[in-house]
């Protein structure tokens, strides 16, 4: 008799804490978990009774690599319950911050979290040595969307210069000029990025899923347009509740999701999947390069998706910086007139959709909040790719197995500090 | 022998181990220095033989206890990073409401029955569990604070933090009072240290780094009346970052 147990216990190079569990006797599987342990914090509790100023404050702190997001989605929740209009202005610097922690985002992940397990070390510290060009490349790459995002948000993790309405300061032309000229020259960085990504050997796994991300059919959606599925099409933000279905199990304190299928992917590769044809020419040619085409249905694809989506960013930045310097920055004051009501806000976080849903009194007091986090609804997925990987794999040995099951979550780029932040409350 | 550091998170947002992620380039000179030998959101080695423990996230679970407990006992030196590390942060607000009844909204009709999982406790700053040799305030920390503390702890000399307000690094910043434009600010009675990063961006300041040492409380209490306001509208702004101050007393 044979016995396999693998007991994962905090997966590393990820966001939170997670856990792998693999159960196995004489090549027959008896169990399978993916482990959610992490801390809950009871945010919707915490923005209870504040007004909508501190919970936009408040909510970035879910999460330290996504708060942009956050903020993003909070602020465009009470924008929607209170019914500001917003100026082009402010939704082009709102793009360009979201575009600097999508790009900071994605280059922390697939250099740092991602790569070493191709490159066969433990992290990219070791690299500093073997591999300098290409970490320096990558600490390049995230300073420059660190500096983006610090000029646009005030500050990369934490933002506060975005407000609900606008913008509390703006940038300087001059500072803008000098973000375009590096961006122009990052774009030889993320060659570079796709030659070397291109050469790594990335498992080859199938497992068909549903894919979820917003759609804008003005451009390749980011903070904007409604919810896409690629079973069943598009549908109003406002109805998430239905895409969504979160539920619980008994190995977590982040709540699973599921909508058409068993499970559904949300991310790069989800918004890949679903807006392939909106992508810049040079994202396309990116793409290809790489080998990946849509609909894809290898989740050791997302990194590359990012990458992707990360060329992407940095040409729509670009076109950004330009739109903003043509029509000129000026002085606007948020026009705010708080008002009893609900409100969603959907956007695409680094990892996938996010809603943040509030429920104001007539002073701008919240009353109610729920929020859906992209990895929540990820958590589904990865428990069914591997119970599909693992009986594949099962005769190999527990040294084998266990790296492609880290690499399998990994891949994901969770966020699980985010997804265990939010259990469904109901203010009474 | 390069003095071994280690990271360790507990409840927060990672925010503070992201900080250290993007010193880009300081960091590449920073591990010429030292063997970082545990930092799980980046690497994969978990080695348990370190010098200088960096934590960040507050104590806001039973487990939580007896693991920051083990962690002191190995630690030479104890580093808290961020606002949740070093004052519950926003964590604490969760505290402003009985736990019961916290349980009870998030697992009312149809919610897990996994209680279990969930032992939580009111959230606390680390030295409220064991003591704590530096602290590195901030919500985020700043992260050139953490360069500045590396440095002391490498060359064996002193650290300190500001110990004035920060209307001190805000006047020096050139910026209009955030009282002027009609906020309520927290600058007059918050350390110093972050060069007034919100003010000068346009909002004003919550308090993230807590309270500077012996307060001006009076002053503020006078700008506070002269701008109409009372100490229940400044309490409410408190308690974003620093309400384990207020439950604690």
């Amino acid at each position: 008799m044979t016995q396999l147990n693998i007991n994962v216990h905090h997966v590393t190079r990820v966001e939170g804490h997670g856990n792998i569990i693999v159960n196995a006797k004489d090549g027959k599987l008896e169990e399978i978990r993916w482990e959610i342990p992490e801390s809950p914090r009871f945010f919707e509790a915490m923005m209870r009774g504040r007004n909508y100023e501190d919970v936009a404050i408040i909510a970035p702190r879910i999460c330290g690599i996504c708060s942009i997001a956050h903020a993003t989605a909070s602020i465009q929740a009470s924008e929607a319950a209170f019914g500001v209009q917003l100026s082009e202005q402010t939704m082009l610097l709102r793009k360009l911050l979201f575009n600097a922690e999508t790009l900071q985002s994605h280059v922390l992940h697939f250099y740092f979290l991602a790569a070493p397990d191709f490159l066969g070390v433990g992290s990219v510290f070791p690299l500093a040595s073997t591999h300098k060009e290409v970490v320096l490349r990558a600490l390049r790459l995230k300073k420059l969307a660190n500096d983006l995002a610090d000029l646009i948000g005030g500050r990369k993790t934490h933002p506060m210069a975005c407000t609900v309405g606008g913008f509390a300061k703006l940038p300087e032309v001059s500072q803008l000029k000098t973000m375009q000229q590096r961006l122009t020259e990052a774009m030889d960085d993320l060659k570079e990025t796709v030659k070397l990504f291109k050469g790594l050997n990335i498992p080859n796994f199938i497992r068909e899923t549903e894919y979820i991300a917003l759609n804008d059919p003005k451009e390749y959606a980011f903070i904007s347009g409604d919810i896409s599925s690629t079973d069943t099409g598009t549908t109003p933000i406002t109805n998430y509740l239905d895409m969504t279905n979160e539920f619980c199990v008994p190995q977590s304190t982040a709540k699973f999701s599921k909508h058409n299928r068993d499970s559904y992917m949300v991310g790069a590769l989800a918004r890949f999947n679903n807006n392939y044809s909106q992508l810049s020419s040079a994202a396309q040619e990116a793409s290809d390069e790489l080998g990946l085409k849509p609909i894809c249905h290898n989740p050791y694809m997302i990194s590359v998706a990012q990458i992707v989506e990360s060329v992407d960013t940095v040409e729509d930045s670009l076109k950004l910086i330009d739109q903003l310097i043509t029509r000129g920055l000026k002085e606007e004051k948020p026009d705010v007139k708080v008002k009893a009501g609900r409100g969603i806000g959907a956007v695409e976080a680094p990892r996938g959709i996010l809603f943040h849903d509030y429920t104001y009194n007539d002073k701008g007091i919240l009353m109610e909040a729920n929020c859906v986090i992209p990895t929540n609804q990820n958590h589904n997925n990865i428990q069914k790719d591997m119970e599909a990987l693992v009986p594949h794999i099962i005769n190999e040995t527990r040294e084998e197995i266990t790296p492609m099951l880290e690499m399998l979550v990994r891949a994901y780029d969770p966020c699980i500090s985010c997804s265990a932040h939010f259990l469904e409350v109901k203010f009474i | 022998m390069k003095p071994k550091l280690a990271f360790f998170d507990f409840t927060g947002c990672e925010g503070c181990q992201l900080e250290v992620l993007n010193f880009e380039t300081e960091l590449v000179e920073l591990l010429q220095h030292v063997d970082i030998v545990n930092f799980r959101e980046a690497i994969s080695e978990k080695g348990q033989d370190y010098e200088i423990a960096f934590i960040d996230g507050a104590v806001t679970t039973e487990s939580e206890i007896p693991r920051i407990e083990k962690i002191r006992q190995q630690a030479k030196i104890l580093v808290a990073m961020g606002a949740c590390a070093c004052l519950g942060g926003v964590n604490c607000l969760k505290n402003f409401h009985p736990m019961e009844e916290n349980l009870k909204i998030v697992y009312g009709a149809n919610a897990c029955e996994y209680v279990w999982y969930y032992n939580t406790i009111p959230a606390r700053p680390v030295s409220a569990v064991v003591p704590v040799e530096y602290e590195l305030p901030g919500c985020p920390m700043n992260r050139y604070e953490f360069i500045k503390l590396a440095k002391a702890l490498l060359l064996g000399k002193k650290f300190e933090l500001p110990n004035y307000p920060v209307c001190v690094e805000c006047k020096q910043a050139g910026n209009v009072c955030a009282f002027d434009r009609g906020e309520i600010c927290l600058g007059p009675v918050t350390r110093a240290g972050c060069n007034a990063i919100c003010i000068t961006n346009g909002r004003r300041c919550w308090g993230c780094r807590g309270l500077v040492d012996d307060p001006n409380v009076n002053s503020e209490k006078e700008i506070l009346q002269k701008h109409g306001l009372t100490v229940a509208d400044i309490l409410g702004q408190f308690r974003l970052f620093d309400g384990y101050l207020e439950v604690s007393k």
